[in-house]
């Protein structure tokens, strides 16, 4: 039914880690709802915002490190380009501090 | 600080349905496509990042995006305020609000690729107005030829299309102020600048965050008219980010680059969107804070 979706694994658990944060959000909601603050972020944002603006900072991490990682390598004079994985540690640690302190 | 009651996001989940069937299924697709280097529907491997790598370091693509960026700035800058200034000069009430009103929209029932041809051949010097008008007065247009010819001809298009969406989002802005502030004003000697920088520019705020998100978002996915008009030339002058895509979707079949680059299309909206919106609601709250304090 979903072959013309053409999935491959890593593709499936993305979008399955999108859905649970999706469900864990709303379950979270439910229990104790949002309260809008201002954190370092220029706006006051509420849980969602933020961690919209986290997913969104995430990506574009990602996208400019996958976009200067050839550069990198002949900067630092490495053999081959850097791994994906620092870009994604960095991503993720960057969207737990605007979850936390945006 | 009081919590924000969120229940009402449960209404949402009819349309979320329908969005997952238009929307969320479809972007799963193309986020496949985008790991992937497809020989054919059985026969495909995992790139994993590369055709990003390839997108992100396409000169050929920034080209496009600045082009892109510059188009939908110049979009904005002429058409919100020539909008409001047309806005502002239609008559409030009467037969020639109404026969007004209707000449104002016609632009707006015009397909797009009809607006492309018709501006085509309104800029030919041989057949067409525009271009023999020039012509006559010594203007050695083309648009055709001309890179600068061809980006004003793009532009002028796009406002002879769409300044009248501007209008008439401003015009049921006015005319939903009501009359009393308007005899405030009248009562305190203001002019009539003033009246519209103190009244009508703070009113029609709503609709002008419309406005301008709609433009924006419009010009930004920009493809049928200039395809039709310049066919994204003379050069690439013309070529904005969506007939770039195209040209590797469906012209060369590069589906794996043209899913990375619709993703990465689709990021740049979603971010610009985002401040857009924000850089208004601020706009709004600073008005009412302001308002407030007075």
């Amino acid at each position: 039914m979903f072959a013309w979706m053409v999935w491959t694994t890593p593709v499936a658990v993305f979008f399955c880690c999108i859905a649970l944060m999706l469900v864990g959000m709303t379950v979270w909601e439910i229990k104790s709802p949002t309260v809008l603050r201002k954190g370092f972020l220029p706006i006051a944002t509420t849980r969602g915002d933020r961690l919209f603006i986290g997913l969104l900072t995430a990506a574009y991490i990602n996208l400019g490190f996958v976009g200067l990682a050839g550069k990198l390598a002949e900067w630092l004079s490495l053999e081959q380009e850097p791994s994906i994985w620092i870009s994604f540690a960095v991503s993720m640690a960057v969207l737990a501090l605007i979850l936390r302190r945006g | 600080m009081k919590p924000i009651n969120q229940k009402a996001w449960w209404l949402v989940l009819p349309v979320f349905i329908c969005v997952a069937f238009s929307a969320v299924l479809p972007l799963m697709t193309v986020v496949n496509y985008s790991v992937q280097d497809i020989i054919s529907p059985d026969r495909r491997v995992f790139v994993g990042t590369e055709w990003f790598a390839a997108v992100m370091r396409d000169e050929e693509l920034h080209s496009a995006l600045w082009r892109q960026l510059s188009f939908s700035l110049a979009v904005l800058a002429v058409e919100i305020p020539l909008g409001i200034a047309l806005a502002l000069s239609m008559p409030a009430r009467g037969w020639q609000a109404s026969l007004v009103l209707v000449l104002v929209a016609l632009s707006l029932l015009i397909p797009w690729n009809v607006v492309g041809t018709i501006w085509q051949i309104y800029g030919r010097a041989d057949i067409g107005l525009l271009g023999a008008a020039l012509a006559w007065l010594g203007v050695d247009y083309s648009y055709t030829g001309d890179a600068t010819h061809a980006w004003i001809t793009v532009l002028a298009m796009d406002v002879w299309h769409w300044t009248p969406l501007v209008a008439l989002l401003c015009y049921a802005g006015l005319r939903s102020i009501p009359d009393a502030y308007y005899q405030a004003a009248r009562i305190d000697g203001a002019r009539r600048f003033a009246v519209f920088r103190y009244i009508q520019l703070p009113k029609l705020r709503g609709v002008l965050m419309i406005a301008v998100l709609l433009r924006f978002m419009d010009s930004f996915m920009i493809y049928t008219e200039p395809f039709v008009l310049t066919g994204g030339g003379p050069g690439n002058a013309t070529t904005f980010l969506s007939q770039y895509l195209t040209q590797k979707a469906v012209g060369q079949f590069d589906l794996g680059p043209a899913a990375a680059f619709s993703l990465i299309y689709f990021l740049i909206i979603l971010l610009l969107c985002f401040i857009l919106y924000n850089w208004m609601q601020r706009v709004g709250t600073a008005d009412r804070e302001g308002a407030g304090h007075e």
